[in-house]
């Protein structure tokens, strides 16, 4: 199983691999909103961490639908289907490389974004926090998506389209953490306990999901 | 350990692929499928590895190692795609599949380097998989057979992109497994040259 993470990252990072397409797309949407909305500091810190959080919502969808479909083109996925390792297991740990080499760099990034945004420290710490919290779930949404449209030739709009509404709690509870925190009367905690627990929650739901799923797609 | 295959029938949509393959294959035995395009070599195949549910009938293992409900659990399947990244090296590829994989009860794979060496490639086990050949492909494709221990071999047109040496070399890698008591089953055009072998013709379509 070891060797499977490994396998992975490395696989991620090797040329077409796409890890660093993520954070590119990430930059990318981040850095054009102050162009887009203008030189107003205070509306930009106001609407920054939303729109951190929707740039890594959206990076983090980006490279979803190869997870499994790259397995299944090589004829790797039939071997992974075989052993008597549970798959669960299998797509849990192909999972936390996938967040390792996508969603942990959007979580390295967000920092220095956040200063495109005009935020301050404690609205850039509350974000890294909530995004290092929170994109995870979105990872393991993403995985039943991935399972699901594993078969079909241009299946990547569909997991986003898929796995999108699953997202948006995640989303909601994401930035209303960071609002609570740099905002004086909310509570920060309570929106985090939830964000984490979403996460814990899909971490066990979404890898038995996926596998079921992976386990009827068998051509 | 024997591996027990009674009443076994598969459908694809409305039609009925195959109906009612029985067989049994004791240690050291080889099962040789054979018939045109489309008579289900390939879908059988899939159904012995676990890949495709059958539609009735039952195979399992009789005498074997405890804790392995299925006999997939203990099979190599080589399909026609060669379950190999192109972004990594051959080295790289075979000793993720070797401890991915793992050894089944009652043998252990040889090491990456020396299943190289057995398919005639070992100096260039380096090399990204992307890098070589078809043939060369499925060559390293066939070591993955040889760095985990699996007493069943299931192998789909295993030979196909192959020249004439390499068919032998095969036949040999088929042979040895076989003497190691081993059990094969393998869909092909081409006859492997394995001794001791039941047959198994498919016939096609049953509507």
């Amino acid at each position: 199983m070891i060797a499977l993470f490994f396998r992975d990252l490395k696989l991620a990072v090797r040329a077409g691999g796409g890890a660093m397409l993520g954070v590119l797309f990430f930059m990318t949407v981040v850095a054009v909103i102050p162009f887009g909305v203008g030189p107003d500091l205070n509306l930009l810190a106001r609407i920054g961490p939303a729109i951190l959080w929707i740039g890594a919502l959206l990076a983090s969808l980006l490279g979803l639908d190869r997870l499994f479909q790259a397995e299944r083109e090589d004829g790797s996925l039939d071997l992974l289907l075989m052993q008597e390792t549970p798959l669960l297991l299998t797509v849990f740990v192909k999972c936390t490389a996938h967040w390792s080499a996508t969603g942990l760099p959007l979580v390295v990034a967000s920092p220095f974004l956040g200063l495109f945004m005009n935020m301050n420290e404690l609205a850039i710490g509350a974000t890294m926090a909530t995004l290092l919290a929170g994109t995870p779930a979105i990872t393991f949404i993403g995985a039943v998506g991935a399972a699901v449209a594993v078969a079909l030739p241009r299946g990547g709009l569909l997991v986003s389209i898929l796995v999108l509404p699953l997202a948006v709690p995640v989303l909601i509870f994401g930035i209303s953490a960071v609002y609570a925190a740099i905002e004086d009367p909310a509570p920060f905690l309570p929106p985090f306990m939830i964000l984490m627990a979403i996460t814990l929650f899909f971490a066990v739901i979404g890898p038995v999901a996926a596998a079921a799923a992976l386990r009827h797609s068998a051509d | 350990m024997r591996l027990l295959v009674e009443g076994l029938s598969a459908r694809r949509g409305e039609d009925l692929i195959f109906n009612d393959i029985s067989f049994a294959l004791a240690p050291g035995e080889a099962l040789i499928v054979t018939g045109p395009n489309g008579s289900g070599k390939s879908t059988l195949l899939r159904v012995l590895a676990g890949l495709l549910a059958a539609e009735s009938g039952r195979l399992y293992i009789d005498g074997g190692p405890t804790g392995f409900k299925h006999p997939h659990e203990l099979s190599h399947y080589l399909g026609h795609r060669n379950a190999m990244k192109r972004e990594l090296t051959v080295e790289e590829n075979l000793s993720f599949w070797q401890s991915f994989l793992g050894d089944s009860p009652g043998g252990a794979g040889i090491s990456t380097a020396a299943a190289g060496e057995a398919v005639g490639l070992g100096g260039i086990t380096h090399l990204p998989f992307g890098y070589l050949s078809a043939g060369q492909q499925r060559r390293m494709a066939m070591a993955k057979l040889l760095v985990a221990h699996r007493p069943i071999w299931i192998l789909d047109e295993p030979t196909a992109a192959l020249d004439a040496g390499a068919d032998r070399l095969f036949s040999e890698l088929v042979a040895a497994h076989l003497e190691r008591g081993g059990i094969v089953i393998a869909a092909t055009h081409q006859p492997l040259g394995i001794g001791q072998s039941q047959a198994l013709q498919m016939k096609g379509f049953v509507h």
